[in-house]
């Protein structure tokens, strides 16, 4: 569905990515792991034409989408979540969720899908009306995900589901994102939790340093040596 | 009640004519009403899309010596051509400085955004000083610093219906009011339109703005042709007003009162910039009745620093927090019209 070839990304002459490939099979959860600094971040923005690639090519679904503005690439099925602050914070709710889906004009799908979502998030419907700035972390992520999910997206990418959250808010943010693959949405995620994004997935990719050190099914990379050493902490077996 | 402030508020201020009489005290209004409708275009770009244009000066100035010119006519040689202008109609000065300084909003916008924060500061900073500068020492076009006397007020009508000439305080003051309506109900529509939602998103959060699909250029840009189009309105009214427009104008000071207008009103709301701008225009005037210049001055910062220390999002904000406790002005109606922002954050 996505494939990356050799992609390079450059921030001023400090190259973050150099000469990646990968690829993400439809309705499969894909991951990228590595430590801070490695450039998960930056695969997932080159992606969603945040950044722009310096060399390589990015194809989703066949066709070519290297260079495209933002808002094509969303256009063609591909949703970012960030990390970091995941919402408009003097937006309500339903703002952000309309923000989602900012491209399209189809008033009846637009209202079916929030319909849609909030059906999924109890949480979100309860507080609808409320300031995003106001609710809980675990409550700002379930809105980004629902904001995110409100585009339609073939292909939804995950920058740090976890990040900042609390334990038991985290298992749930990854068992949401279990739910979104298992409807038949794609996904790319990016983890620091090493362990819980290989048990989770359907193959990996471990980034060190720019370039693609390992990949794998999960399970491979989680019984790796060097993994086990260097990401998840030796012994270390939840 | 709340719906129906703005048009209380115009109707009061449709009556001061009727009995304020002094004529001093109308010239303030009216120069304080110039300055609300630039501040009101500086909003655009500080509160909505959460640009500091330390420069917006500029866009009023180019407005005023575009309609200036326009109306006087100009009689210039470049690279040898003889280049005359013979007057036109101020109110086409009105028009066309409004445009050109839309336009150069669109160039300045095309030509800034691409830095952010600080540095879109200093190139904003930077481009009023160099039209400061153009405007100082093209002495053929601008008279330079002997400035451009005898502007022809503001002249409307047609024909048949024979013509009506601002020339009064009391006349200046309702077409100034007209003017202050009108971009009110402008800059509403913009920012409750989808537009307006995504210039406020990238402000919220730049980098989830661009991952929704909004492309961040092309917003900032039209605010800032927004915004330089309205500033330059202001400028062309202030030159046909005042008659004489010289490169003070450009003066650092003017960009100064707008950004207190807009900060100590508050940023980001459609009242703010009208409230801080009448507070401001006024506040000199009346304090000069009571105190020498010197102590003036002095209580001028003194109530800017007091706005700004006891109500950080300026007056409207906080008046809004005061009137809108539990129930919050997003729960009212729907959705779409809910985004109010800089609101319900108590």
């Amino acid at each position: 569905m996505l494939e990356i070839r050799n992609l390079v990304c450059c921030y001023g002459k400090v190259t973050a990515l150099k000469g990646i490939s990968l690829k993400v099979p439809a309705n499969k959860l894909v991951v990228l792991v590595g430590a801070n600094g490695a450039g998960k971040s930056t695969t997932l923005r080159a992606i969603s034409g945040i950044v722009p690639a310096s060399r390589g090519q990015i194809f989703f679904n066949g066709e070519e989408i290297t260079g495209l503005a933002a808002s094509r690439i969303l256009a063609r099925g591909i949703a970012h979540c960030p990390e970091g602050r995941r919402v408009f914070g003097q937006m309500t709710v339903l703002e952000n969720l309309e923000m989602g889906c900012y491209l399209r004009t189809d008033a009846k799908g637009i209202a079916d899908d929030i319909d849609r979502i909030l059906g999924l998030f109890p949480r979100l419907a309860e507080r609808r009306k409320q300031i995003a700035g106001t609710l809980s972390g675990g409550e700002q992520q379930m809105l980004a995900i629902g904001r995110a999910m409100m585009s339609r997206p073939k292909l939804i990418m995950f920058d740090e589901p976890s990040l900042g959250l609390a334990p038991n808010i985290v298992e749930q943010t990854f068992n949401i994102i279990k739910g979104i693959r298992e409807s038949g949405t794609t996904v790319l995620m990016v983890e620091q939790n090493a362990f819980a994004a290989l048990d989770m997935c359907d193959y990996a990719y471990l980034l060190e340093a720019g370039t693609m050190a390992l990949e794998g099914p999960g399970e491979r990379l989680i019984n790796d040596p060097h993994v086990r050493e260097a990401y998840l902490g030796a012994g270390m077996h939840a | 009640m709340k719906r129906y402030l703005p048009i209380i508020a115009l109707l009061f201020f449709a009556s001061v004519p009727l009995w304020l009489h002094d004529k001093y005290y109308l010239h303030t209004l009216v120069v304080a009403g110039i300055f609300m409708l630039a501040a009101m275009s500086l909003n655009l770009l500080l509160g909505y899309t959460g640009q500091l244009s330390l420069g917006h000066v500029a866009f009023f100035g180019i407005g005023a010596y575009t309609s200036a010119l326009t109306s006087l006519g100009f009689s210039l040689s470049i690279f040898g051509y003889q280049i005359t202008h013979e007057p036109w109609p101020p109110f086409i000065g009105v028009i066309l400085g409004t445009a050109v300084a839309g336009l150069c909003g669109y160039l300045i916008g095309k030509l800034a955004f691409r830095v952010r924060g600080a540095y879109f500061v200093i190139v904003t900073v930077s481009f009023a000083e160099v039209v400061r500068l153009v405007a100082l020492n093209w002495v053929e076009l601008t008279n330079g610093p002997l400035a451009l006397p005898g502007i022809p007020p503001l002249t409307l009508g047609f024909e048949w219906t024979g013509y009506m000439t601002f020339l009064s305080k009391a006349q200046n003051y309702y077409l100034v009011l007209a003017f202050i309506a009108f971009a009110y109900v402008v800059i509403k529509r913009l920012v409750y339109s989808p537009y307006g939602r995504a210039m406020i998103a990238l402000r919220e959060n730049e980098t989830l703005a661009v991952s929704v699909g909004i492309s961040v250029t092309r917003y900032l840009v039209l605010a800032a042709v927004f915004s330089g189009a309205l500033a330059g309105l202001a400028g062309t009214l202030y030159a046909h007003y005042i008659q004489i427009i010289d490169p003070m104008i450009f003066m650092f000071l003017n960009t100064v009162t707008m950004v207190i207008m807009v900060i100590t009103g508050g940023k980001g709301t459609l009242a703010g910039p009208v409230v801080g701008g009448l507070i401001f225009g006024i506040a000199p005037v009346i304090l000069r009745n009571y105190v020498g210049p010197e102590v003036q001055w002095i209580l001028y910062g003194v109530l800017m620093i007091l706005i700004v220390y006891v109500l950080p999002d300026g007056i409207v904000p906080a008046i809004e927090r005061w009137f809108n406790r539990p129930p919050t002005p997003a729960e009212k109606n729907g959705s779409s019209l809910a985004l109010q922002t800089g609101k319900g954050r108590a």
